[in-house]
C-alpha cells in the first residue's frame, strides 16, 4: 500500500499530463477515426473501415467549394488585415501622437466584445448600405477582426526591438528608407509572420460573425454546421483531420528551424 | 552623394551647444574644440550631459541651439547618415539577422564602396578576429562584440568615431586588456576618437585630452597629468582620484608659494596652483603625496601633527590610513608598501609631512565633497 501512495506521489504530474492530453486530444482521434467510416447518411456510427473517403475528398457535394471559399477568403483576409494591422502597429509602437493612449484601448475592443455583437452589427451596416451579403462581405467581417490580433502580435515584437539598432543603421550611412528595408523589416518580420497565420487561423476557423454576413455564400465552417444535423459526410472529417495534420508539421517544421538555431548560437 | 559623410575633415568644433529637456539643461552652451587625430574623453558622472553632447555630434539628438562643425563645414542639421561620423553604441547594437562581415560591410554598401570583402577582411585582421567573419552576433562573447562594434565603425574612415561606455559591459581584466587595444587601434589608424566615460581611469589611461564634465558644462579640461595634478575645482579633485580638501586661509605670500594658515598650522602651496578668488581657500593634497610617521621623525615641507590613526586598511601595494585631525576632520593618506616597514596601528599618534609644491588650492566656497558622493556606476 505504502509502495503504491509513493509511486502515485511520484508520478502524479505524469498521470495529470497524460489525462490533461487526453481530454485536449480525444475529439480530434475521434474526428480522425470516422474520417475512415463507411458511413450511409449520418457518419455517427462505426459501419467499418475504407479509404474511400480519403482517397474521394470532394466526393460529396459542395464541401470542396466551400473548403475553396474558406481558404480563398482566409488568405485574403489575412493579406489585407496583416498589412493595415502592420501599419497600425509601427504608428502606435513607433510614434507619440494625440490620441495614442486611446487608439491603444480601442484596439483591443474587437477582441474584447462578443462574435454575436460584432456579426449583428456588421449585419446591420451592410443591410442599410444597401450591400449584397457574400464573399466580399465576408472578407470584410473578417479583416475587421484580424487586424486586432495583428496590431497586438506586431507592437509586441516592435517594443521589443532595441531602438540603438535603427541609430546604429542610420550612423552607418542608411537613410530612413534603407534602415527599415535593412533592418527594422528583417527584424519585425517573424512577428509579422506570427501575425499572419494567427489571422488566418482565426478567419479560418470563424462561424458566428461569417453565419450572420454570409448571404448564400457557403464557408467550410458553415457547411459543417448546416450538415451536422442531416448528417456529415465522412469527407468533412477527412478535410478537418488534413487542416490538423498540415497545422501540426507547420508548428513542427517552425520548433526545427528555431532550435537548430539555437544549437547554432552555442 | 557628394556630401559630407565623407568629404569633412579637421578638428571637430563645438560653439555654445545647448540641449533643453523641457527645463532642464542637459547640455548648456557648450563650447570646445576637438582637434584632428587625438583621443579626446568626455567624463562625468551619469547626467552630466556626456552622452547626450555624444549623440548631438552622431545627429541622434538636435541641439536646442549651438552648432557642431568638422573641419570648415557645419553639420549640425545635417542627418546622422550624411555625418562623416560613426558611433560605438554602449551594448554595440550589432544588427542581430546579419552575419559579422555584414555587419562591418553594412556602412561601406550603404556608401557604394568597390573593394568591400578586401576591406572587412583588412579590419578583421586589424582587431585579430577573422576566422568569426561568418558568425552571428549572438554567437561572440562580449569582448568579441566589442570589437566587431569597433571594427564596424572605423571601417568606414570616418573623421570622427564616437565611442558611448564602450566598455561599460565588459568584466575588469576584459576593460583594462581592451583600453590598451583601443589606445592601440587609435594611434594605428589616426583617427580622432572622441570617448565618453563615467569611469576616471578608463579616461586617463586612454585619452590625450580629458574635459570632465558636470551639470551639462565642462568644469576643466586638460592632460590626464594636468587634471589630477592641478585641478581647478572640488568636483574635478573630488572626481579623478580621491583629494583631501581642508578649509584654510591664506594670510601671506613666500617668493613662489602662498602661505595658507590650517587651523593654526602654516603650510605653502605654489601660486600657480592656487585657484581662489579670495583669501578663502580648500587647501587640498593627494593621499598618495603624504608621508607618515609615528615616531616624531620630522621631514623637510610641509608638517602636520597631532594625527590620530582611526583606520587601517592593508591593500597590498599600499597601506591606507583614515588620520583624524585634532580640528576633527580625517585625512587619508596612502602609504606604499616598498619599505618593509610594518604598518603601522590604530591609534597612534603620527605626524603628516609632504612636499608644498605637491598641493594645490582651490576656491574656498566650494562644497568640499562635490564631485565625491557621486555614484559613477548609476546609469
Amino acid at each position: 500500500m505504502k509502495v503504491l501512495t509513493r509511486w502515485f506521489s511520484r508520478n502524479l504530474i505524469r498521470i495529470y499530463m497524460v489525462l490533461g492530453f487526453t481530454y485536449l486530444f480525444i475529439p480530434v482521434a475521434y474526428t480522425f477515426a470516422f474520417s475512415f467510416n463507411d458511413y450511409i447518411k449520418s457518419n455517427l456510427v462505426w459501419r467499418g473501415f475504407t479509404w474511400n473517403n480519403w482517397k474521394q475528398p470532394c466526393g460529396v457535394l459542395d464541401v470542396c467549394p466551400a473548403l475553396g471559399n474558406s481558404i480563398k477568403i482566409g488568405l485574403l483576409a489575412t493579406f489585407i488585415a496583416t498589412i493595415l494591422g502592420t501599419l497600425i502597429a509601427f504608428a502606435l509602437g513607433r510614434y507619440a501622437f494625440r490620441g495614442r493612449a486611446v487608439t491603444n484601448t480601442l484596439i483591443f475592443l474587437p477582441m474584447a466584445s462578443p462574435e454575436l455583437v460584432l456579426g449583428a452589427s456588421l449585419l446591420t451596416i451592410f443591410l442599410n448600405l444597401g450591400m449584397n451579403l457574400g464573399f466580399w462581405t465576408i472578407v470584410i467581417a473578417h479583416v475587421m477582426f484580424c487586424i486586432s490580433f495583428v496590431v497586438v502580435t506586431v507592437k509586441a515584437r516592435i517594443a521589443s526591438l532595441d531602438p540603438r539598432l535603427e541609430q546604429a543603421a542610420m550612423d552607418l550611412y542608411a537613410n530612413e528608407r534603407e534602415t527599415f528595408r535593412r533592418v527594422t523589416f528583417p527584424l519585425v518580420a517573424p512577428g509579422i509572420a506570427g501575425a499572419a497565420l494567427l489571422a488566418f487561423s482565426l478567419s479560418f476557423d470563424d462561424f458566428i460573425i461569417t453565419n450572420f454576413n454570409s448571404g448564400t455564400t457557403i464557408t467550410f465552417p458553415l457547411y459543417v454546421y448546416t450538415h451536422a444535423e442531416r448528417g456529415l459526410p465522412a469527407q468533412a472529417n477527412v478535410i478537418g483531420s488534413a487542416m490538423f495534420f498540415l497545422a501540426l508539421i507547420i508548428v513542427v517544421l517552425g520548433q526545427v528551424v528555431s532550435a537548430k538555431r539555437k544549437v547554432g548560437t552555442k | 552623394m557628394p556630401d559630407a559623410s565623407t568629404s569633412a575633415k579637421g578638428d571637430l568644433k563645438l560653439l555654445n551647444l545647448t540641449k533643453s529637456f523641457g527645463d532642464f539643461k542637459a547640455v548648456d552652451d557648450l563650447t570646445l574644440t576637438i582637434p584632428e587625430g587625438s583621443f579626446f574623453a568626455l567624463l562625468g558622472p551619469s547626467g552630466c550631459g556626456k552622452t547626450t553632447t555624444l549623440r548631438m555630434i552622431a545627429g541622434l539628438e538636435d541641439p536646442t541651439s549651438g552648432k557642431i562643425s568638422i573641419g570648415t563645414t557645419d553639420i549640425t542639421d545635417k542627418r546622422p547618415y550624411q555625418r562623416p561620423v560613426n558611433t560605438v553604441f554602449q551594448n554595440y547594437a550589432l544588427f542581430p539577422h546579419l552575419t559579422i562581415f555584414e555587419n562591418i560591410a553594412f556602412g561601406l554598401r550603404r556608401r557604394g564602396v568597390k573593394d568591400v570583402k578586401a576591406q572587412v577582411d583588412k579590419v578583421l585582421n586589424l582587431v585579430e578576429l577573422p576566422h568569426l567573419a561568418d558568425r552571428k552576433p549572438t554567437q561572440l562573447s562580449g569582448g568579441q562584440q566589442q570589437r566587431i562594434a569597433v571594427a564596424r565603425a572605423i571601417v568606414n574612415r570616418p573623421a570622427l568615431l564616437l565611442l558611448d561606455e564602450p566598455l561599460g559591459a565588459l568584466d575588469l581584466k576584459l576593460r583594462r586588456q581592451m583600453q590598451i587595444e583601443l589606445k592601440w587601434i587609435q594611434t594605428e589608424v589616426g583617427l580622432t576618437f572622441v570617448h565618453v566615460t563615467h569611469d576616471q581611469e578608463e579616461a586617463m589611461t586612454m585619452a590625450d585630452t580629458i574635459a570632465v564634465m558636470n551639470e551639462g558644462r565642462i568644469e576643466q579640461m586638460g592632460t590626464p597629468a594636468e587634471l589630477y595634478d592641478n585641478p581647478k575645482t572640488a568636483f574635478v579633485a573630488n572626481f579623478l582620484g580621491q583629494s583631501n580638501l581642508i578649509q584654510g586661509t591664506i594670510i601671506d605670500a613666500d617668493g613662489d608659494f602662498h602661505v595658507v594658515d590650517l587651523y593654526g598650522q602654516k603650510v605653502k602651496v605654489l601660486k600657480a596652483r592656487s585657484h581662489s578668488k579670495n583669501n578663502s581657500v580648500l587647501y587640498a593634497i593627494r593621499p598618495e603625496k603624504l608621508r607618515i610617521d609615528n615616531d616624531g621623525h620630522t621631514r623637510p615641507g610641509n608638517t602636520f601633527k597631532g594625527g590620530h590613526i582611526v583606520d587601517v586598511s592593508y591593500i597590498g601595494v599600499s597601506t591606507q590610513y583614515q588620520v583624524e585631525m585634532p580640528w576633527g576632520q580625517e585625512i587619508m593618506v596612502f602609504e606604499q608598501n616598498d619599505d618593509g616597514v610594518p604598518p603601522l596601528d590604530k591609534g597612534d599618534e603620527v605626524t603628516l609631512t609632504w612636499e608644498p609644491a605637491f598641493s594645490f588650492a582651490l576656491d574656498g566656497s566650494q562644497d568640499v565633497n562635490a564631485g565625491s558622493e557621486v555614484n559613477p556606476e548609476e546609469e
